[in-house]
């Protein structure tokens, strides 16, 4: 007994861990923190002191608190073009697999020339002709990731269109939409919670990506992919300059990772059998 | 053989599409797409360059006519000239893409090398603390970011240890070996991610392989291990890892992007990532078209390797 509570706790420590970095990253403008921007000339690349806990950047700037300010724009971005591209993928994939037919062939074509670009390069393109900045970034990381959702909601429907709960409901008249929504959509809740969480894990990488390459956010607002970017100037004076923003994207993708497949051993009994367990 | 023909024909579709596609993007941009091309310095552009610049892209040209013309451009594998110097796209992708190549061959061999028979290694001793170990490791491989990865080598191997140069390129013919060791840190970096992929589903698939029928009628038959893992498990447990291969394309090609960035090396996507600063669109549309049609390309390749592999898959 006391070994399964144990257990039950220590896969709990990802949900523990993400809860944090979440609220962190929630109060961070109203926690009693220096200013992220705020430059301080004279001691550029100053070591670690009681005021500045990892030091300071080129510009002065307090490590720590652009550390936390990069992770609250990323989970920003991140959940943002997750809810977009969620919303917009389960209404076209339930849509699609409910009402079969010219509907789902357009849907599901649709998605496959999304697909047919790699995900970076549609951001690039995107950038291109829209300029770099949070109004490109979220829309594009959303498209990106509108036709995951779509297939997850359309297969889905698919096994539960015909089950006797739906007949059922549309036996006794309800509409097309209050079938799609309020019967089906609860129902297929589990594969697309898990689809969300993967995307905000999967959206936290593509946005560092572009960031480093100088096209996702832009400076001076701290992003970890802008701050790994910058800090290979720099590189032979201030190594640690390099160091906490890989560390701090690193482990906020494990921890999201690890949520995932948490969640997804939880509400997906299907893949413990996969994952060989 | 009529399925291959299939399988090219819809590649070939595909391909036209995304032409389709990036042809239009620029004409979905709301207002005049030269301005806002024109426009990254905030003031407004020179109404003469833009005219300029309307004609050179043949932007003032009915829409049909420039779709057209764009396809008989590709078809000769013409992809127009740079907005920046004015020098033929194709030649210089033509230069970038075998380093390109190069880079993705290599990362591809280090995942299959480390990843199959790690993972074959793990599933056959579940629960040993090899297995455990490996576990961790890939978990963390596959969520570091190339980039990252990339950087950290750096970081180590180049300015700590001052073993390997921190990027840069000579020609194989010029220096192989050296050549070899600039390529060696790039392909690393994107393949012990892919590593880790392909070590978790080689384990997973040799794990659901090994209580059938089959593995047991030749453990019972008398063969030797060795021969069970080569000729009964390996081969239907390499089907999966086929799959995945396939699916992780598109972020292998992105990796490639990253990871020539951060290590200097003069494939596609230095070009990209200058020509998108530049917003040099004739620059940035060719190079996406060309790793796009590779994207297709390798696709392509694992479903042939795929039905080659599993005949039931060319029904």
């Amino acid at each position: 007994m006391t070994g399964t509570s144990l257990k039950f706790t220590r896969r709990l420590i990802p949900a523990y861990l993400l809860a944090l970095l979440l609220i962190v990253s929630l109060l961070a403008p109203v926690l009693p923190l220096q200013d992220p921007l705020a430059m301080d000339t004279a001691a550029r690349f100053a070591g670690p002191s009681a005021q500045h806990l990892f030091g300071q950047d080129e510009f002065g700037r307090d490590i720590l608190v652009r550390l936390i300010f990069a992770l609250r724009n990323s989970l920003i971005v991140a959940f943002a073009a997750a809810i977009l591209a969620g919303f917009i993928g389960t209404a076209l994939g339930v849509l699609a697999g409910y009402s079969r037919g010219l509907t789902e062939m357009l849907a599901m074509r649709f998605i496959d020339i999304v697909l047919c670009f790699p995900p970076l390069l549609l951001a690039m393109l995107a950038v291109t002709l829209y300029g770099p900045g949070p109004v490109t970034l979220i829309p594009v990381l959303a498209i990106v990731f509108v036709p995951s959702f779509t297939r997850v909601a359309h297969a889905s429907v698919l096994s539960v269109r015909s089950q006797d709960y739906v007949e059922a409901v549309r036996s006794m008249g309800a509409s097309n939409a209050r079938v799609m929504f309020s019967t089906i959509l609860p129902n297929i809740a589990g594969p697309l919670i898990v689809q969300f969480s993967f995307t905000v894990a999967v959206t936290v990488v593509l946005e560092s990506g572009l960031s480093f390459l100088g096209l996702g956010v832009l400076p001076p607002a701290p992003s970890l992919g802008l701050m790994i970017g910058t800090g290979r100037a720099t590189l032979a004076q201030a190594p640690m300059l390099l160091v906490w923003p890989c560390a701090a994207l690193t482990a906020m993708i494990l921890i999201l990772n690890a949520f995932c497949d948490d969640l997804r051993d939880r509400l997906d009994p299907k893949s413990s059998k996969i994952r060989g367990q | 053989m009529f399925w291959f023909l299939r399988r090219g024909i819809a590649s070939l579709i595909m391909l036209w599409v995304i032409v389709t596609l990036v042809f239009m993007s620029i004409h979905f941009v709301p207002g005049d797409p030269v301005e806002l091309l024109l426009s990254q310095d905030g003031g407004s552009a020179d109404p003469a360059t833009v005219q300029m610049i309307r004609e050179d892209l043949g932007l003032n040209r009915p829409i049909v006519e420039q779709y057209v013309e764009k396809l008989k451009g590709l078809a000769s594998f013409d992809l127009g000239r740079s907005m920046v110097d004015d020098s033929s796209v194709s030649a210089e992708i033509a230069r970038r893409l075998p380093r390109t190549l190069e880079l993705i061959g290599l990362a591809a061999l280090i995942s299959l090398v480390i990843g199959v028979p790690a993972g074959i290694y793990a599933a056959l001793h579940t629960g040993r603390s090899f297995d455990r170990a490996a576990s961790y490791v890939a978990g963390f491989a596959q969520g570091i970011p190339v980039f990252v990865l990339g950087t950290l080598l750096i970081l180590v191997f180049s300015q700590m240890l001052k073993l390997t140069p921190a990027g840069g390129f000579v020609a194989f013919s010029q220096a192989p070996g050296r050549h070899m060791m600039l390529l060696l840190m790039p392909s690393l970096s994107i393949g012990i991610g892919l590593a880790a992929i392909v070590f978790r589903i080689t384990r997973a698939s040799t794990l659901e392989v090994l209580p059938l029928d089959y593995v047991r009628t030749a453990r019972a038959k008398g063969l030797g291990d060795r021969r069970i893992v080569l000729h009964h498990i390996l081969r239907n447990a390499l089907i999966p890892v086929i799959t995945i291969f396939a699916l992780q394309i598109g972020s292998l090609l992105g990796g490639t992007v990253l990871v020539e960035y951060v290590f200097n090396w003069p494939g596609l996507s230095g070009m990209l990532v200058s020509g998108v600063n530049a917003r040099d669109y004739p620059t940035v549309t060719g190079v996406i078209l060309v790793i796009s049609a590779l994207f297709i390309g390798l696709n392509f390749l694992v479903d042939v390797l795929y039905g080659l592999t599993d005949p039931r898959v060319r029904k």
